[in-house]
Order: C-alpha cells, then sequence, then structure tokens
C-alpha cells in the first residue's frame, strides 16, 4: 500500500517540485519502503511505497516503454495475473511482474474504460503526455482514498489530506455543512471533506483534466435490484457464494509478502481467515483485540475460533487509558472529527501487526453491508411489519429481540422500546426511513453548535442532501435493499473503510485487503434475495449456511456482537490525558468558536460525575473532543508537525 | 404543580438539552419525538424523580403515557405524591 500525491498545472505555469517534495514528505508512514517523485513542466508524480507486489521491479511512479504515460497508484489490482496474460496474447511486452505495469497497458489498449476490468482497490493517477491529460479513478467501494484541490492555478492531488495543506495557496477553511454531515451520518458526504475548499473523489469515480478543465464522473454504481438468478434455489446460491468467496480470497493471498488475517470473533473475519487459510495451504498469522469491558470484549469467541481453524494467534489488550493516549494521533490520520473511538484500537492493531512483520492483512468488512448482518436490517424489518397493523398489541414485542447487547435498551418498557424506533409510523414515501431513528439520535448534537455555526447552518438539513444523492432506481427497491445501499455507499465508505480502515492501518504502514468487497462477490450479494439474507430476524442466513464446516458452530451461532470500543470512559479517569480537559475548557471551546461553552460544560460534568451517559452523550462527547483536536491540528495548527508557511495559527473561517 | 413543572422542566433542559432550549419545550410536546431523550435519557428521568420528588416509580409505569411530555410528567408526579402514604 502507498500514498500518491501530484500537480497538474491548469495556467501553463510549470508544476513545482519543491511543492511537489514536501506533499509527498507526509505520506511516508504509508510507504515508508520508498519514496519517489517525477516533476516535469507539464506535470508533477509522486509515490511513497510499501512495496508488497513485484518489490524489485514496482517502483513508481512508472512510465510505459515510450515514456508517454506516468502512472502513481496506490492499491492493489487483484486480478493483474488474468489481465496480464490477456494483454500478453494482445502483444503488450512486459518489464516487470507489478500490476502497476498491468494498469499503464490496460490503459493503452482501453483507454478510461480500463477501470470497468479491474478487481481490486486503488487510487491512481495517470498523466497522458501525449494527449496532455490526467485520469484519476477510485475503486469502486471506497477502500483506497484520493482528495484534490484546485489552487495556484494547478490542480493538486494526494492520498492524504495534509499532503495538500502544504501547498501555497490551499485554504483550511473549515466546511461546517461538512462537520453537520460527520454530526450526522458519521462523515461528511463525499465530496465533501472537513475542509471547504478540499473534496474528495468520491468511490466508483473517475476525474479528468484536459485544456484546464476539471471533469467528475461516475463509472460504477452498486445495484440492489433484485436479478432474474432469484430463481435459483437455496443451495446454488450457497454453492455459488462460496466459490466467489473463495477465489476472492484466493486473488487476495497474492503478494510477495506474508499476508495475515485480523481475527475479531465474528462470522465474518473467521470465515475469510477460514478460506485463507485453506487457500494458502499453510499456517495463516491472525491477530485480534481484547478490552478489559465484558461488554465490548469477545476474546473468548476470537479464541474458540483460533482454536479451531489452527492459527497462529495473537491478540492486543487495549485499554480505557489506551484510547484516550492515541486519540490525538487517530485524528491527525483520520482528518476528520469522529462520533466513536472506534479507530483508536484499530490503530493500535495494526501498530502490532506491523510489529509482528506483517504488512499485509484479510478482514471481513462488507459482509453485514451486502449479507444483510446489521441491526439496523432488523429493526427495519420490526418497524415495518409493526407499521403495516398500527392497532396490533403483540407485534411491537419484537422491538425485545433488537440490539440485545445494549443492557439499558432491554431494561425498557415494551411501550417505550416502540416508541424509540417510531413503530406506528408507516414508511409511506420517506426514502431514509430505514436510518431515521439513528440520524434523529444524532442529529442531538446540533444543539451543542455555537451560535454562529447554528446562524451559518441555518436551513440546511443534512438528510435533504444525503436524499439528492440517492440513484433513480432507488426509489423502487423494496426498502431492505434501501437500508443495504444506504450502508454500502455511506457508512461503508465514509467511516469504516476510512476512518476505522485506511488511515489507521497505513498510520504504520499496514495493508487490509477485504474478500466480501470483491467486485464479484458484491455484485452477487447485493441482487440476492432479502429473504436469504435476513431470515426471520436471523441476520446472514445465507452466509451463515455457507459457513457450515468452516467456522465453528459457537462463532456461527452467537448473536451479533457489533464491534465497540470504550467511549467516555477512555477520557475521564485520574490518568486521563491533559488535552482532555484543555480542549474542553471554556477557554478552548470559545476560542475554536464551534460549540457553546456552557453546554459543553454541562456535558462534561455529567460525563466527570461518572453518571450514567446514554448513547447521545457518548457520541456527543467525542464528537466534541474529536472536532476540537480536528480543529487544534488542522484548522489552527501543522498537521504533519513538519514547519513551514502553513504554519502560522488563524481563527477558523465560516463556510456553509 | 408550577414547582413541579418548573423543576422537570429545569431538569430536561439542563441535562438533555444542555441549556438550550431552541424552539421552547412546550408543555406537551413529545421528548421522544424531539429527540429529548434516548433509552438511557429515560432511565435518568426516572432516577431524577424518584430523587427529588420521593416517590418510587414501578417498572409498569415507565411508559410514554406517564413519561413523554411536561404536561404527563407533571400529572403523573402529582398523582404519585397524592398516593404517597403520610408519614408516621
Amino acid at each position: 500500500m502507498c500514498g500518491v500525491a501530484g500537480i497538474v498545472p491548469l495556467d501553463g505555469r510549470p508544476a513545482d517540485a519543491a511543492t511537489l517534495a514536501r506533499m509527498i514528505a507526509t505520506l511516508r508512514h504509508r510507504g515508508p519502503d520508498q519514496t519517489a517523485s517525477v516533476c516535469r513542466a507539464d506535470a508533477g508524480l509522486a509515490h511513497s511505497r510499501l512495496a508488497i507486489i513485484d518489490v524489485e521491479g514496482g517502483a513508481q511512479p512508472m512510465a510505459n516503454a515510450e515514456d508517454t504515460l506516468l502512472l502513481t497508484f496506490n492499491g492493489e489490482i487483484f486480478n493483474y495475473v488474468e489481465l496480464r496474460e490477456e494483454l500478453k496474447a494482445r502483444g503488450c511486452r512486459f518489464r516487470t511482474a507489478s500490476d502497476t505495469e498491468v494498469l499503464l497497458h490496460l490503459y493503452e489498449t482501453e483507454g478510461d474504460a480500463c477501470v470497468q476490468r479491474l478487481n481490486g482497490q486503488w487510487a491512481f493517477a495517470l498523466w497522458d503526455r501525449r494527449r496532455r491529460r490526467l485520469l484519476m479513478s477510485r475503486d469502486r467501494l471506497g477502500v483506497r482514498p484520493l482528495f484534490y484541490t484546485v489552487a495556484g492555478g494547478a490542480l493538486l492531488f494526494a492520498s492524504e489530506i495534509k499532503a495538500l495543506l502544504t501547498c501555497p495557496g490551499v485554504s483550511r477553511d473549515i466546511d461546517l455543512a461538512a462537520l453537520d454531515q460527520a454530526f450526522t451520518f458519521w462523515s461528511p458526504l463525499a465530496p465533501r471533506t472537513m475542509f471547504a475548499h478540499i473534496h474528495a473523489l468520491p468511490p466508483a469515480h473517475v476525474l479528468t483534466v484536459e485544456h484546464g478543465v476539471v471533469a467528475v464522473r461516475r463509472y460504477w454504481q452498486v445495484d440492489y435490484s433484485p436479478s432474474s438468478t432469484t430463481e435459483r434455489s437455496e443451495r446454488e446460491h450457497i454453492e455459488h457464494a462460496l466459490e466467489l468467496l473463495d477465489d476472492a480470497t484466493r486473488l487476495r493471498l497474492r503478494a510477495d509478502v506474508p499476508v495475515a488475517a485480523y481475527l475479531s470473533g465474528g462470522l465474518d473475519s473467521t470465515l475469510t481467515a477460514a478460506l485463507a487459510r485453506r487457500a494458502a495451504g499453510q499456517r495463516l498469522r491472525t491477530f485480534s483485540i481484547t478490552f478489559d469491558d465484558p461488554e465490548l470484549d469477545e476474546r473468548t469467541a476470537q479464541e474458540a475460533a483460533a482454536r479451531f481453524l489452527d492459527v497462529d494467534h495473537s491478540s492486543i489488550h487495549c485499554t480505557a487509558a489506551d484510547v484516550a493516549q492515541v486519540f490525538p494521533d487517530v485524528i491527525r490520520h483520520t482528518e476528520t472529527p469522529l462520533l466513536r473511538t472506534g479507530p483508536a484500537p484499530m490503530y493500535l492493531l495494526s501498530r502490532h501487526v506491523r510489529e509482528a512483520g506483517f504488512k499485509v492483512a484479510l478482514t471481513g468488512e462488507g459482509a453485514d453491508e451486502l449479507f444483510g448482518g446489521y441491526d439496523i436490517f432488523k429493526e427495519l424489518k420490526v418497524r415495518l411489519f409493526c407499521a403495516a397493523d398500527p392497532a396490533s398489541r403483540r407485534r411491537p414485542l419484537l422491538f425485545r429481540r433488537l440490539y440485545p447487547y445494549l443492557p439499558r435498551l432491554q431494561r425498557q418498557s415494551d411501550a417505550y422500546r416502540a416508541a424509540f424506533f417510531d413503530a406506528s409510523v408507516p414508511a409511506a414515501s420517506d426514502p431514509l426511513y430505514s436510518h431515521r431513528p439513528r440520524w434523529r439520535a444524532a442529529a442531538k448534537l446540533r444543539g451543542f453548535l455555537s451560535n454562529d455555526v447554528r446562524a451559518a447552518l441555518a436551513g440546511r438539513d443534512a438528510c435533504a442532501d444525503l436524499i439528492d444523492t440517492l440513484p433513480a432506481a432507488y426509489a423502487g427497491w423494496e426498502p431492505f435493499a434501501q437500508a443495504s445501499f444506504l450502508e454500502t455507499t455511506q457508512l461503508l465508505p465514509g467511516y469504516i473503510l476510512a476512518s476505522q480502515g485506511d488511515r489507521v492501518g497505513l498510520a504504520h504502514g499496514v495493508e487490509t485487503r477485504f474478500p466480501f468487497l470483491d467486485t464479484r462477490v458484491v455484485e452477487f450479494a447485493a441482487a440476492l434475495p432479502s429473504r436469504l439474507k435476513m431470515r426471520g430476524l436471523t441476520e446472514k442466513y445465507l452466509l451463515k449456511r455457507a459457513a457450515e464446516g468452516l467456522v465453528p458452530t459457537a462463532v456461527r451461532e452467537r448473536p451479533k456482537q457489533p464491534y465497540r470500543s470504550p467511549g467516555v470512559r477512555a477520557f475521564f479517569h485520574p490518568a486521563a490525558p491533559d488535552y482532555v480537559e484543555e480542549l474542553l475548557s471554556e477557554r478552548e471551546i470559545s476560542r475554536h468558536g464551534l460549540f457553546r461553552p456552557a453546554a459543553v460544560a454541562a456535558l462534561v460534568r455529567k460525563c466527570r460525575a461518572g453518571e450514567v451517559v446514554g448513547n447521545s452523550d457518548e457520541m456527543a462527547l467525542v464528537g466534541i473532543l474529536s472536532t476540537q483536536l480536528f480543529s487544534h491540528i488542522f484548522i489552527q495548527g501543522s498537521p504533519s508537525g513538519v514547519s513551514g508557511a502553513d504554519d502560522h495559527v488563524r481563527a477558523p473561517a465560516l463556510h456553509r | 404543580m408550577q414547582t413541579t413543572t418548573f423543576a422537570l422542566r429545569r431538569f430536561i433542559v439542563e441535562n438533555f438539552l444542555f441549556g438550550r432550549e431552541d424552539p421552547p419545550l412546550g408543555e406537551d410536546d413529545s421528548l421522544l419525538g424531539r429527540g429529548i431523550v434516548d433509552s438511557t435519557g429515560v432511565l435518568e428521568l426516572v432516577a431524577f424523580i424518584e430523587r427529588t420528588f420521593g416517590v418510587d416509580v414501578l417498572d409498569h409505569e415507565i411508559v410514554p403515557a406517564n413519561l413523554d411530555s411536561l404536561a404527563s410528567l407533571t400529572r403523573f408526579v402529582e398523582g404519585k405524591r397524592r398516593q404517597r402514604p403520610v408519614p408516621g
């Protein structure tokens, strides 16, 4: 895995080599093995490399034999072996064994449509010198990041925002609409980022620059329309799922360095590890996280899975104090506020994996979105069931079956439970029906915003922003498919693959790979009928059937436990680091200008008193603290610790 | 009655809204509907009532009909206080 950066002049002035060198220097954590740049007048591309495939020959930026194309590429093309054979048969001659060169030749023969042929996780930029044209692209699901801005008469791009912030003329102004979105959906909606003038290239998009014009276009969309294969028998579906997952895993073991796996103790990562173990034909190294709090800890299941799979397993123990200690570094990497501390243990895990000598790990992400694993899908089913017969007194009793791991919800009366989930409200035509209760709870955070910020946000509605991005076919899908689409296109790329994936993995030079996000698996799973995803209230029905014999029964049959990590408790204990009190102080809250000091003081009092703190208070505290850190590091300070022209302190400018 | 409503309003505004009533909390506004309480909030509210008004809230009484607005909360608390046996 790697970091990329580049400069493409839009106004005829030459690309500046010193600027390019500064940009790539901030991304060394992503690619500690090698850093290189090629800066010519027409364009400058740079690369920091984590060498995984063709360690000797795969150096970048890479040019073609005629020196008319230059490529900087972060990620993996897992089907590069097959593509290489095909291209060779068509007369292409290869100088290296790398997937990078495959991408160059594929572009030579197929142009921009090359992205349609790739099965992988990528962010790349390709400069075509003859056409004086740039092509940038991100993978379909958004595994690898890519950001860009236009400043100083040039298009600037990089794997992380911190590289762009080193360039002259790039504004650090905060985007308040993005803050509102992050406080609702857990991340800004691409192309927005927390910076008003910096954009994310959304997943499944290409960007081109030609004749000084920047254009962005979608090349793929996940399709949850039921397919014609729905007549297949259940057994056929199970066999097909296993075949695809097997091949997806086999492709993701392609590396010239050893590949490990994360083992959370849940169905998805255990199945991934089982398939990897079988495909590799040798012992597999696995890693996990353990916690003190029995509500969060999954070590029993992890150990059961490790014994069953016969793998070399180790775990890191993450305490609440550890979370608080690394949290500022985590925000430095995520470059966005967080409502949950989940990325912090993952940051510690990748450090452990790297120290154990691994730079590639398989994980189970994507299964919950695609195969119907999340509780929000169950919640949706029960809500629809209740709304269909509002007079029924028995139907709301099903809410007892939801969120068994949330003890405070379990203690509620049935009447309250039904009320929390809007049991009597019909879905009617609300396209966001499935997610309304969740986002309503998150919106409570708005109450903490300062008067200036609220004034700037007046009239804005984050949910309306999201509705604007929905594809035309969405309205015709059943509610289960709609909810799956929202999870797959919003929380997955915005938070799980970004803050909790790429950014904390690459913080320590660890690349994660996701068999469930193989293009073929995604297209197969999205088109599955929902009855095979959730049978009654049994989540991931088909996947559980497919995992029979591969995953121990104890893991297959245990109730789903979502990954959670210590929250408020991490920041309020006698040994809590000083920055917590400092950044939440009235002086600092006022200085940054984003929140209401009195409200934050009241929240801090409540947390400090050790009283029961609920979900919304927890999200508020983590959200406010991480936003203060974000503002401290990026808006008013220096993100990389590199001194330079941008190192000055400035007040945040307000942008809608 | 007014003191009860006043104390309840103050607790809700301080503890759940962190001081900001925007728009002001109406007596009949649904605390759930306005996103003011979540499942933990309900338990906090019950603990506050027991602590402040010296009444015991029974499990079957923890329902939205009793606790979901300032008006219903006031009625509920006043009713409980009338039921309370006179000490001695």
